[in-house]
C-alpha cells in the first residue's frame, strides 16, 4: 500500500481533510424545503453555498458535505426541520474518503477506468454521478473544467490513488 | 548488404534518416519511414519465414495487416520479446532486432522441411486420421510431438514489463479507416459539428492515398488532398486522429474496441509511456471504411518467397521506393496487376509477362501497358512454379477455348506477382451481426442490413472509382453525423478526380490447369491447399462451416483474409453450388491479433484487484498477523508469536477467548442503516424473525431467506430507535443482501418510508470477547452502563473520546462486546483497548480462532455450512421462524417443504471422530456404516483447545434422528467404508446451555 501512495505525488491527484458526510434520504416532496443554506440539485447535479454542498445521488437521495464542524449543526438544523416528516439521515463521515484530480489531462485519466462521457457536453461543471474506476466504485463530481471531485468507499482509497497515478504516468504526473 | 533495390528517388521513406537493424543476427540498413518488409525487400531479402505445417520458405504475400507469412519475432530485451509480428507491419527503428520462427535451426536450412515430403500423408484433418493407433502413445508420443511442431512463434517466458492502458471514449462519429473514404467521412463529419474519432492501423492516414501517384483530386496530387484533409482534420477541436490504431472488435450498442500501439515503433521508448492502449469507444454512430484487400490466385507452388500481391509490389515500390525485383512476371484476372506492371517498367524493374485468365483485357490500364510495349499475354495460366528459396521460373500455358491448356513456356523471373482481384474487407460489419449479401457482379459479399448503427462506405462495400469513394465517404460522414443528431449539414463537395479508369476484373478459386500433384495454397497461414478443400468436399463435407473446421482454412491469425474467398470459390466449384449456397464464415474479433496486455491494463500487481483493508491492519501487522484474503479483504487470520506455527497460535488465541479475554477486528462484517417509520415493517417482510416487538436498546439475531425458502444471509440486527436498525450481514453477503432489499424496497413495497445506508465502512469494529470483557471495557467507555446491558442489548455513548454504538453480543460463546466506533477512530480505540486489557492477559485473536470458538457453539456460517439449499430448519434454526407473520421473504416456499412428506432433509450435526485428534476434511463425503449410502458432507472441521479434540459440522441426511449413530467419513484415497469413524452429536460442543453469555 505504501508504494502505491508514494506513486501518488504527481501533479493533480491530492487527497482532500475529513469532511462530514451525511446521507439524506426521504420522498422528494418532503425535501423541498429544507432548510441546507443551499438548494438541493437536480439529477446528476451537485450544489454548493458556504462550504457545504449536496451532491444528487438518486431520487431523494443527497449526499451532504460539510466541514466537520459544521456537522452536527447541519445535522441539527435537518432532523429539526424535518421532525414528524418520514426521512433518513444517517452520518457517513468515516464511509467516504475524497481526493481531488485536476490539470488539464484529469478527464483523461478518470476515463482509463471510468466509462462514462466527460465531455463538457455531456458532463458540465456541476455534474455527480455514481460510477466506477477500474474495480472501485466512485462517486464522482465535476467542480471545475478541469476538476474533478471523487468520493470513495475508505477501503478502496489506496487502490484509487493507484489507479489513478498509474493511469497519469503518460502524463508526467 | 547496400540497399541494392531501393530506387534513386520517391517513396514515402526518409533518405536522410537511414538506419540499422538485423533480421537474423545479420545486419541491414532502411530509411525511417520504412516497414521491416519493405528494409529488408531493399536489401534483396525475401525469404522471411518458414510455413506452420509444412515448414516451406515463403516471403511477403502482402504490405499490409492481411500478411498471412511474414511473422516474425521482435526482441527488445529477454523481456519484451513479442513472437508472430507481421513484418509488412513492423515500423523500423534505429536497432530493431527482428528473428525469424518456426525453424530449426535456421530459416534457410529448415529440419522441419521434412514435413513437406511428407505431404501426401499429411491431407486435410491427417490428425483425425493418423494418430489413432497404437492408442496408448498419443498421450506419450503424438501429442507431446504435435505440441512441439505446432504454432509459429515462441511466447516469452518472462513477465511483460511493459505497462498498458485503457481508455473509454464517447464521440458522435467513430470512422474506421482514413483511406479516402474514411478521410472524406471525417471531414464531412467534422464539419457537420460532430465529435470525431478517426482511426487507422497504420503508421500514417491516408490508406491507399499513400501509394496513388496518379489520380488527380480537386486539382492537385492526392498527396495535397491528403495532407490537406488531415490539417483541416487535426485542426478541428473536436476530432481525435488515432493513428497505429486498429479497430479490432464491434460489439454490441456500437461499442468499438481499438488497439493503439504506442511506443512499438520508437527506438528508446519514454519509460512513462504505455506500450499499448486499449480504446473502449461508445460512438454514436460508427462509419466503417475499412477498404479491400486484394486475392492471391490459387495456383501450384505459388507460395514461394518472390511471389506477391500485384498491388503489394506496387506500394513497395511507390511507396517505400523499392523494387521487389528485377524481372517481373505479372498473373492476373484483374487490371490492377497492369497498373503495376507499368509502374514497375517505369522503375526499370524488366516485366517478362503479363500472363491474364482473361480472354480480353480492354481496360485503360491493359491498353496503356500495351502501348507502353509490355508483353501481354491473354487467356494464359500458371501451371507452376520452380526455385527454392526464391521464385526462379514460372511455367505459363495459354488455355484455349475449351479452357484446355497448351504447351509450357517456362519464364525465368525473380518476382511474380498475381491479382485475382479485391475483396471488401466486411470483417467489422460481420462482427457487429451486420448482413452481408453476395454481389454476383462484383463476386463480392458485401454490407448489406446493418445490425448496429452503421454506415459503409467506399471500397468495404464494393465501389472502385476514387471519385465514387471520396464522394461516398464524404456522404456517409454527414449522413453518421446527422444521424448523431448534428444539425449543421456540411458543404457541398463533389470531389471532382482526374483518373485512368478505374481497374476491373477478378476471380474466385483455383486457376485451370492444376497439376496432380501440385500444391495450389488457399490458405498460406494454414497451408491449406485447394487439394484439402476438394478432399473435404469428396469426403462429405458440404457447409464452408464444417469445411473450415475440417480443413483449418481461414483459421489462422489472419483471420482469411487472403484465401476465404479463393476458397469458397474452390468449393463452390467442387459441388457446382453458386457461393451463396455455400455460405460464409462468420467474422470474429479480434481483426489482427491483439496484446493480451491491453485487455489486463493496470490490473496487475497491487492494482489486480482492490486490496481493501480495515482501520486497525496496521495494528494487527504490527503485531505480526498473518493476513489471508477474505473476498477483496485482507483480514487478520492469527497472530503467532515467536517459534509458534498456526496452530500453536490458534490454541493460545482460542484459550484467551475462554479464558481471559480476546480482541477481533469484525470491521468487514456487513452493515446497513434502515431508518425511516417503516423500518420494523420492512425488516418484518424480509427476515424470519419478529421485529415489531423487538424493543429499542435490545437486538435480534436475523435469518434472511431467498424466495425459495433456503437460507441467504445472516446477523445480528439492533434497534437504535423506533425507526432506526442497525443491521449487519455477512462479510461476503453484504453487496447481494443491500441489492436485494434495495429491490424490494423500490420496486415490491414502494408505499413503505424506509431507506436503506450502507454503513459498512463508517463503522470499525473490535469485538471484545471474554469473560474478562466488561472488566476491560468499563474504565474506557462515557455514558453507556454496562452493568445494566445483558446479552442481545445495545447502547450508544462514547469510547476513548469517540461516538460509539456498542453490542453486546457473541459469536464465539463468551460473553463479549462488538465495539462500534467511527472508522478513522478504529486504530486509536484498538490501541486503547490493547492498553487497557493488557493487565487482563487480552489477546487479539484472528479470523482461524474465531471459527474454531463459533464451531464449538455450533454457530453456522453462511456459505459454509450452507449451500443456498439448506432451510432454517435444516439449519436447526427453525424455532427462529415467526410462522404467525402474515408474509415474509421464503413463507410460501417454507409452507411448500413443510407440506411434503417429512425426512430425507439434510440437518445441520456435529461430528466427533472416534479418534480423537483427527481433523477431518471439509468437504469429506459422509456415508453409513452399513451400506455405504452417501448422506452429506463435511462444513466445517477443527481441532478445539479448548475440548482437546477434533469438532465437525456437517450436513447429514435425517441428522437429528441419527444422534449418537456411528458414520464414516470418506478419506479421498480409501474405499468408503474404510473412512474415519465418525459418532453423530448435537451441534454444540461447548457450553450447551449457553451459561457463559451472561457472563
Amino acid at each position: 500500500m505504501d508504494d502505491l501512495l508514494a506513486r501518488t505525488a504527481p501533479l493533480g491527484i491530492r487527497p482532500l481533510p475529513a469532511m462530514a458526510r451525511f446521507m439524506l434520504q426521504a420522498r422528494p416532496a418532503t425535501l423541498a424545503g429544507v432548510p441546507l443554506g443551499i438548494v438541493l440539485p437536480p439529477a446528476c447535479r451537485a450544489t454548493e453555498a458556504g462550504g457545504r454542498a449536496a451532491l444528487w445521488l438518486g431520487p431523494g437521495a443527497y449526499l451532504l458535505r460539510t466541514t466537520p464542524a459544521d456537522g452536527p449543526a447541519l445535522a441539527a438544523a435537518l432532523e429539526q426541520a424535518l421532525a414528524g416528516q418520514a426521512h433518513a439521515l444517517v452520518e457517513v463521515s468515516d464511509r467516504l474518503t475524497a481526493l481531488e484530480l485536476a490539470g488539464e489531462e484529469a478527464a483523461a485519466v478518470l476515463n482509463a477506468g471510468c466509462p462514462l462521457d466527460l465531455d463538457l457536453a455531456a458532463c458540465p461543471v456541476g455534474f455527480c454521478a455514481r460510477s466506477v474506476l477500474g474495480k472501485a466504485g466512485i462517486l464522482l463530481w465535476r467542480t471545475g473544467a478541469a476538476r474533478f471531485l471523487l468520493e470513495i468507499e475508505r477501503s478502496f482509497t489506496p487502490y484509487v490513488h493507484g489507479f489513478l497515478a498509474e493511469a497519469g504516468r503518460e502524463f508526467g504526473g | 548488404m547496400s540497399q541494392a533495390l531501393r530506387t534513386a528517388e520517391g517513396g514515402r521513406i526518409d533518405r536522410a534518416n537511414p538506419l540499422g537493424f538485423s533480421f537474423d543476427g545479420r545486419s541491414y540498413r532502411g530509411f525511417a519511414g520504412d516497414t521491416l518488409a519493405s528494409a529488408l525487400l531493399a536489401n534483396g531479402v525475401h525469404l522471411l519465414a518458414r510455413s506452420f505445417k509444412y515448414h516451406r520458405p515463403r516471403g511477403l504475400l502482402t504490405a499490409g495487416s492481411d500478411e498471412p507469412n511474414a511473422l516474425v519475432e521482435l526482441a527488445r530485451d529477454a523481456a519484451r520479446c513479442t513472437p508472430n509480428l507481421r513484418a509488412t507491419q513492423i515500423e523500423l527503428y534505429e536497432g530493431l532486432r527482428a528473428r525469424s520462427q518456426n525453424r530449426t535451426p535456421s530459416l534457410a536450412f529448415d529440419l522441419g522441411a521434412v514435413n513437406d515430403r511428407l505431404a501426401p500423408l499429411l491431407p486435410a484433418g491427417f490428425y483425425y486420421k493418423t494418430f489413432m493407433w497404437p492408442k496408448a502413445a498419443w498421450k506419450r508420443l503424438y501429442e507431446p510431438s504435435i505440441r512441439a511442431m505446432a504454432g509459429l512463434g515462441r511466447a516469452p517466458t518472462r513477465p511483460d514489463p511493459d505497462r498498458y492502458a485503457q481508455r473509454y471514449a464517447h464521440c458522435d462519429v467513430l470512422v474506421v479507416g482514413s483511406g479516402p473514404a474514411g478521410l472524406a467521412a471525417a471531414l464531412a463529419a467534422a464539419e457537420s459539428g460532430a465529435r470525431v474519432i478517426l482511426c487507422d492501423e497504420q503508421a500514417a492516414f491516408g490508406g491507399t492515398l499513400l501509394a496513388e501517384d496518379e489520380a488527380r483530386i480537386e486539382g492537385g496530387s492526392a498527396e495535397a488532398f491528403r495532407a490537406a484533409s488531415l490539417a483541416t482534420l487535426a485542426a478541428a477541436p473536436r476530432v481525435r486522429l488515432l493513428a497505429r490504431t486498429t479497430a479490432f472488435g464491434y460489439f454490441p450498442h456500437n461499442m468499438v474496441g481499438l488497439a493503439e500501439r504506442i511506443t512499438d515503433h520508437l527506438a528508446a521508448p519514454d519509460p512513462r509511456l504505455p506500450r499499448e492502449r486499449l480504446w473502449q469507444v461508445r460512438a454514436r454512430e460508427v462509419v466503417l471504411a475499412t477498404g479491400a484487400h486484394e486475392r492471391p490466385l490459387v495456383f501450384p507452388e505459388n507460395d514461394r518467397p518472390g511471389i506477391m500481391l500485384a498491388e503489394a509490389a506496387r506500394v513497395y515500390l511507390t511507396r517505400y521506393g523499392v523494387r521487389p525485383g528485377t524481372r517481373a512476371v505479372l498473373a492476373t484476372a484483374h487490371d490492377g496487376a497492369y497498373r503495376t506492371a507499368l509502374a514497375l517498367h517505369r522503375a526499370g524493374v524488366e516485366i517478362a509477362a503479363i500472363a491474364d485468365l482473361r480472354g480480353t483485357a480492354g481496360g485503360a490500364w491493359p491498353a496503356a501497358a500495351r502501348d507502353a510495349g509490355l508483353p501481354v499475354r491473354l487467356s494464359t495460366t500458371i501451371l507452376g512454379t520452380t526455385g527454392r528459396r526464391r521464385v526462379a521460373r514460372v511455367d505459363l500455358a495459354r488455355l484455349d477455348a475449351d479452357g484446355r491448356c497448351g504447351v509450357v513456356e517456362p519464364v525465368p523471373c525473380d518476382l511474380l506477382l498475381m491479382s485475382g482481384g479485391f475483396t471488401p474487407s466486411v470483417h467489422l460489419f460481420s462482427q457487429s451481426r451486420g448482413r452481408l449479401r453476395f454481389d454476383d457482379t462484383l463476386q463480392a459479399y458485401l454490407p448489406d442490413t446493418p445490425a448496429e448503427r452503421t454506415h459503409v462506405a467506399g471500397a468495404c462495400r464494393g465501389l472502385v472509382a476514387l471519385a465514387d469513394v471520396l464522394a461516398d465517404g464524404y456522404a456517409a460522414g454527414a449522413a453518421a453525423a446527422q444521424a448523431a443528431g448534428c444539425n449543421r449539414a456540411p458543404s457541398a463537395r463533389p470531389f471532382p478526380v482526374t483518373a485512368r479508369e478505374s481497374p476491373a476484373g477478378g476471380m474466385l478459386g483455383a486457376l485451370p490447369g492444376n497439376r496432380p500433384g501440385a500444391r495450389a495454397f488457399v490458405d498460406f497461414q494454414n497451408d491449406v491447399t485447394a487439394k484439402d478443400l476438394a478432399l473435404a468436399t469428396r469426403e462429405g463435407f458440404r457447409s464452408i462451416e464444417h469445411i473450415k473446421r475440417y480443413t483449418t482454412t481461414g483459421m489462422a491469425t489472419d483471420q482469411g483474409k487472403s484465401s476465404n474467398m479463393n476458397a469458397l470459390g474452390i468449393v463452390a466449384d467442387a459441388l457446382g453450388s453458386p457461393i451463396p449456397a455455400i455460405g460464409l464464415t462468420t467474422f470474429r474479433m479480434p481483426y489482427t491479433p491483439t496484446s493480451f496486455g491491453i485487455f489486463a491494463g493496470a490490473a496487475r500487481g497491487d492494482l489486480f484487484e482492490p486490496l481493501r483493508m480495515t482501520p486497525m491492519h496496521a495494528q494487527a501487522a504490527a503485531l505480526g498477523a498473518v493476513f489471508e484474503d477474505v473476498g477483496q479483504w485482507k483480514r487478520a487470520r492469527y497472530f503467532p508469536r515467536a517459534g509458534e506455527d498456526m496452530a500453536a497460535a490458534v490454541a493460545r488465541e482460542c484459550r484467551a477467548v475462554r479464558s481471559a479475554c480476546g480482541l477481533f477486528d469484525a470491521s468487514t462484517l456487513g452493515k446497513i442503516e434502515i431508518v425511516g417509520p417503516d423500518a420494523a415493517t420492512f425488516l418484518e417482510r424480509l427476515y424470519v424473525n419478529a421485529w415489531h416487538r423487538l424493543p429499542s436498546g435490545r437486538c435480534r439475531y436475523g435469518l434472511l431467506l431467498r424466495e425459495d425458502g433456503f437460507i441467504f444471509d445472516d446477523g445480528v440486527i439492533g434497534r437504535l430507535a423506533t425507526d432506526r436498525f442497525h443491521v449487519t450481514t455477512t462479510t461476503g453477503g453484504i453487496g447481494r443482501v443491500l441489492a436485494m432489499m434495495e429491490d424490494y424496497r423500490q420496486t415490491e413495497w414502494p408505499e413503505l418510508d424506509v431507506w436503506l445506508t450502507a454503513t459498512t465502512e463508517q463503522w470499525a469494529v473490535l469485538a471484545l470477547q471474554g469473560p474478562r470483557a466488561k472488566d476491560i471495557l468499563a474504565p474506557l467507555v462515557e455514558a453507556v452502563d454496562l452493568a445494566a446491558m445483558t446479552h442481545m442489548s445495545l447502547a450508544e455513548g462514547r469510547i476513548a473520546g469517540v461516538p460509539l454504538r456498542l453490542f453486546r453480543v457473541s459469536f464465539t460463546g463468551e460473553m463479549g462486546f462488538e465495539v462500534n466506533v467511527p472508522a478513522s477512530a478504529g486504530a486509536a480505540v484498538w490501541e486503547a483497548l490493547m492498553a487497557a486489557g493488557a493487565a487482563c492477559g487480552l489477546t487479539p485473536y484472528g479470523t482461524e480462532a474465531m471459527h474454531v470458538l463459533r464451531a464449538e457453539k455450533g454457530y453456522l456460517v453462511i456459505g459454509q455450512d450452507t449451500d443456498g439449499t439448506v432451510s432454517p430448519d435444516d439449519a436447526g434454526l427453525g424455532r427462529m421462524v415467526a410462522r404467525g407473520k402474515p408474509d415474509f421473504i421464503g413463507k410460501r416456499a417454507l409452507e411448500a417443504m413443510a407440506a411434503r412428506p417429512a425426512g430425507g432433509r439434510q440437518h445441520l450435526v456435529g461430528l466427533l471422530s472416534e479418534t480423537p485428534a483427527q481433523v477431518l476434511e471439509e468437504g469429506a463425503q459422509i456415508v453409513a456404516e452399513t451400506d455405504g449410502a452417501r448422506l452429506g458432507h463435511v462444513t466445517s472441521a477443527y481441532y478445539s483447545p479448548t475440548l482437546g479434540r477434533a469438532i465437525a459440522l456437517a450436513m447429514v441426511r435425517d441428522g437429528r434422528a441419527r444422534l449418537g449413530e456411528r458414520l464414516r467419513v470418506a478419506l479421498p484415497e480409501a474405499p468408503a467404508r474404510e473412512g474415519h469413524a465418525v459418532r453423530v452429536v448435537a451441534p454444540v460442543f461447548y457450553d450447551p446451555e449457553g451459561a457463559r453469555l451472561d457472563g
